[in-house]
């Protein structure tokens, strides 16, 4: 090891101390680990890529555009496409964005501005982060045994009443878009509400004080003030958990129905991509397998684009703050 | 980022904890199962889910009299059975649609089909209101499946079930997601019967693509469980899954055009006209069932054997085991099997001979 240079600097009586060979060792080790854990996250995300394309090749080699744009999944005469699983995604998704957003969004203001004592607030939110521990697997039946009884009758009735509404144009059979909707809301709820008061808990509290101090009401402040300044993360929060919308796999694949329809009908089955994946991967045979990858990637590509929008929209959110 | 990875973190944490004790208690019951299995034969089976609870029931009480083997028997559809059979992963697969021979043709050690047990395809159906004695004419069920008929009042199903309330109801149908030998036995017949199933080249086969408003599902109990938590929803399960759930079924028109309700005499009456059909590999497809008390869709289920095991006592077992199946097992006494139909006594003297030249 080079001669150190801080040694000359430093008197013999103080009791500050160059930094030993130790510390080099330890920051040289450190710097090194954390370069190869960031490689390694890389490498992973393009192997998994290169992996799944190479086994879809031959499907996109086949299949073509058209893979995307067609809407039979008929595996006895080979015939693949995935347009209603990427219809039943984005609009399910987008459902429960809808909700999920505007209910996170609200449980977001309510425990950061101050309606709820501190201590209270942390219990509140803890409870909300705990959604994002129940399995999924639960979510779905808790769907199945609860959300699809309890929507049956308002259903039933919306189709009735409203039914030349092409939003209600169907009858509810049972496990359809809309109960799929709401338990997917239900588990973005965490995400989105826990960044949102991230990004509320950072509106500089100086912001606040100018605000009430020109006389504003609450909601004002919140309204007009607060929620336009953490826009930004707020944001973020909607894209993340709309990508975390897109990716749900278990409880969709019980509740959506797997009907490979493109409807409008709130209540009428539907797919998804991630269902198609999970329920059809387990016995597929050679030929459905690449066809299955090329959906893979159709899925990447759809939860990599609002990742990335997401991941984009947080860092300028993070930098303006 | 760090605010992204905050929400998931007290769930990542107690899902890893899941994972943590789930592994161990898989690991577990790994190893118990490995030391009763030590010494002794370990035979798995996969495939029909339709005859899975008859099989199931084999092996119960075949193992409670051989101690020394035991025989598992995984229900994931026909066609992954006999996929898992052709990648050589299973000692037997069961399956509800006959063997191809192409599919015979790949397999070096050689292939025998036993005729294993038959039983009913019933149509189930869940109506509010508590509609329990629908009839179905041939025309209008075909119809139904084929995406024509769409509401539960259509004037066809009325014009069938005078006096009977039908609401003013889609019909969700409900198929299966895998490829599945019920499904091959129902569109064969639908496309024995049906001119319009037909037309539209629907066609025949163990996964066929249909209307895309149909629900689709895996395995019968999938279907059968699928349409009790539905409203208005139609599909067609082995008779014992419906039982099992208390769904009610529809009474259909068979050839003769009378309507005849699932039971073990219209299943035996459509086996008896047609036992004498099957080909060397004792295999038949029942597409229509002929005579005026028969129930006109019915299906054989299959076991399918390799035709020389490396293991000497594999071979025995399997011999002892199905054997056993095609003469005890054929009247087992339980409820929820009572829809599985005995075999005829010429079908199980075939079935034996087969058995017999497993090496």
């Amino acid at each position: 090891m080079a001669p150190n240079p801080f040694a000359a600097a430093v008197d013999a009586g103080s009791i500050s101390g160059p930094p030993a060979a130790y510390d080099y060792l330890s920051d040289r080790v450190f710097r090194i680990l954390a370069y190869a854990g960031a490689g390694a996250v890389v490498v992973l995300v393009a192997y998994i890529v290169w992996e799944i394309g190479g086994q879809a090749a031959p499907a996109v080699a086949k299949y073509g555009i058209g893979f995307l744009t067609s809407t039979t999944w008929d595996v006895g005469n080979e015939k693949f496409g995935i347009l209603p699983q990427i219809w039943g995604t984005l609009y399910s998704s987008l459902l429960a964005l809808l909700i999920g957003g505007f209910f996170g969004l609200f449980v977001a203001i309510f425990l950061t501005q101050g309606f709820l004592p501190p201590k209270l607030a942390i219990v509140f939110r803890t409870i909300v982060e705990l959604l994002a521990a129940i399995p999924s697997v639960v979510y779905g039946l808790w769907g199945i045994y609860v959300v699809i009884p309890a929507l049956r009758p308002i259903a039933d009735w919306l189709h009735e009443t409203l039914g030349f509404i092409p939003f209600f144009s169907t009858s509810l059979s049972g496990p359809g878009l809309m109960p799929a909707a709401l338990v997917l809301a239900i588990m973005i709820l965490p995400t989105v509400a826990a960044i949102s008061q991230d990004a509320l808990h950072l509106v500089p509290f100086k912001v606040k004080e100018a605000a009430y101090g020109m006389g504003t009401t609450r909601w004002e402040a919140i309204l007009k003030v607060f929620l336009p300044t953490a826009s930004r993360g707020i944001f973020g929060s909607m894209v993340l958990g709309f990508g975390r919308a897109l990716g749900e796999t278990m409880a969709l694949a019980m509740l959506i129905g797997n009907a490979n329809q493109i409807t409008l009908s709130l209540f009428s089955p539907a797919n998804t991509l991630a269902s198609l994946l999970a329920s059809n991967f387990p016995e597929a045979g050679a030929v459905e397998i690449r066809a299955l990858m090329y959906a893979a990637i159709a899925l990447l590509a759809i939860t990599l684009i609002v990742n990335v929008v997401g991941l984009f929209v947080m860092t300028v959110a993070v930098k303006k703050q | 980022m760090n605010a992204g990875c905050k929400p998931g973190a007290p769930g990542r944490a107690l899902a890893g904890l899941i994972t943590v004790l789930g592994l161990a208690a898989a690991l577990a019951a790994q190893g118990a199962r490995a030391e009763t299995v030590q010494g002794s034969t370990w035979l798995q089976g996969a495939g029909s889910t339709f005859a899975a609870p008859l099989y199931q029931a084999w092996i119960e009480a075949w193992q409670g009299r051989h101690k020394g083997s035991s025989l598992t028997y995984e229900a994931i559809g026909s066609g992954a059975g006999i996929n898992r059979f052709l990648a050589d992963t299973v000692d037997f697969a069961g399956s509800d649609a006959p063997i191809k021979d192409e599919q015979i043709a790949r397999i070096g050690r050689g292939v025998v089909s036993v005729p294993a047990t038959a039983g009913m395809i019933v149509l189930a159906y869940s109506l509010p209101g508590g509609i329990d004695d629908l009839k179905l004419p041939r025309d209008v069920y075909a119809a139904i499946f084929a995406g024509d008929i769409t509401r539960w009042n259509d004037p066809r199903i009325e014009a069938a079930n005078p006096g009977v309330k039908l609401p003013d109801l889609g019909i969700a149908v409900v198929t299966r997601m895998d490829a599945s030998g019920t499904t091959f036995a129902f569109t064969s017949h639908l496309n024995a019967i049906s001119a319009l199933w037909r037309e539209r080249g629907l066609g025949v086969g163990t996964s066929v693509d249909w209307p895309g408003s149909a629900m689709q599902v895996k395995g019968n109990e999938g279907v059968a469980q699928r349409i009790k938590i539905s409203s208005g929803a139609i599909g067609y399960v082995e008779y014992g899954f419906a039982k099992r759930l208390n769904l009610p079924v529809a009474a259909l028109e068979n050839r003769a055009g009378k309507f005849v309700r699932p039971s073990a005499e219209a299943g035996t009456a459509a086996l008896s006209e047609t036992a004498d059909t099957m080909d060397e590999r004792l295999r038949i497809s029942i597409a229509d069932a002929p005579g005026a008390g028969a129930y006109p869709i019915v299906t054989y289920s299959w076991l399918l054997l390799y035709g020389h095991y490396d293991d000497e006592i594999k071979a025995s077992t399997l011999r002892d085991f199905v054997g056993w199946g095609l003469t005890a097992g054929q009247s087992m006494q339980r409820d929820d099997l009572s829809g599985y139909i005995p075999l005829p006594a010429n079908v199980v003297a075939k079935g034996q001979q087969a058995l017999a030249t497993i090496r």
